[in-house]
């Protein structure tokens, strides 16, 4: 069995969704993955970073941790935050709902990207405690 | 990114550039809103041939800008997605309220015949 797993640590600042992204990204390239996987991942590793940076922290500041643990050809991504978690779990996941309708660039497809672009997702939150997202996506 | 007006068509085109997170939306939004006041254009062309990456906050940016020219009778006219983003422009059903086509020449065209 092939294993390996990596962890990172970050401030919520937006430029850090690109870094996370490239991070991800780089980490799965053993596994060979397709173009497509890659863009995948990418794409649903940014909308779970980015919803701890807006969401879980809004204008405070804290820290965002990205583990990322492969296991054969399943490589699994938890991304959490320490901020003011999400009262309605089933609500926030529903298409087109967004937490901040004043910001207009939040189109509320974040969570719909992530389950349609990954195999699984978990996501766990506690308010006044934080959020944690899982999801993992086999490769081959 | 690269904003300019068209003048004939009333439309400002916006080319950007790169990636197009939340991060890169913030500043994109604040720009073509400054932009459509500042000219009195009424149709937002995003050119997004040079886009390598775009996630939801890109489809959260052109769905606040057909809200903004719904407002002042104009349309949102998109060209040049790679495979990718299309795929994402679809999944959102912004096909239903922009106007998608290959190319700005295409896409002006498909403006002025609505107007």
């Amino acid at each position: 069995m092939y294993r390996n797993s990596m962890k990172i640590e970050f401030p919520n600042n937006s430029d850090n969704e690109r870094f996370a992204r490239s991070v991800a990204a780089a980490f799965v390239l053993e596994l060979d993955p397709t173009l497509d996987q890659i863009a995948e991942i990418k794409t649903a590793v940014s909308e779970a970073v980015t919803n701890a940076i807006i969401h879980g922290y809004d204008t405070e500041s804290g820290i965002v941790t990205m583990e990322g643990n492969i296991c054969d050809d399943v490589v699994e991504f938890i991304i959490s935050d320490s901020g003011v978690g999400i009262p309605d779990i089933t609500r926030a996941r529903e298409p087109l709902f967004t937490g901040k309708p004043e910001m207009d660039e939040r189109s509320g497809m974040g969570f719909t990207i992530m389950e349609t672009f990954m195999d699984s997702l978990d996501v766990r939150s506690e308010v006044g405690k934080g959020t944690k997202i899982t999801m993992s996506k086999r490769l081959r | 990114m690269e904003l300019f007006l068209s003048g004939k068509h009333h439309t400002l085109i916006v080319r950007i550039y790169g990636e197009l997170d939340h991060h890169a939306a913030i500043g994109i939004r604040e720009s073509v809103d400054r932009e459509l006041s500042r000219t009195g254009a009424r149709n937002v062309a995003f050119d997004l041939s040079r886009v390598t990456f775009m996630d939801s906050s890109g489809i959260g940016v052109i769905m606040g800008r057909y809200k903004v020219t719904k407002a002042l009778g104009g349309r949102v006219i998109l060209y040049g997605a790679n495979e990718d983003v299309k795929r994402l422009i679809n999944m959102s059903g912004i096909g239903n309220i922009a106007v998608i086509a290959d190319n700005e020449e295409a896409g002006m065209r498909e403006v002025e015949a609505n107007v």
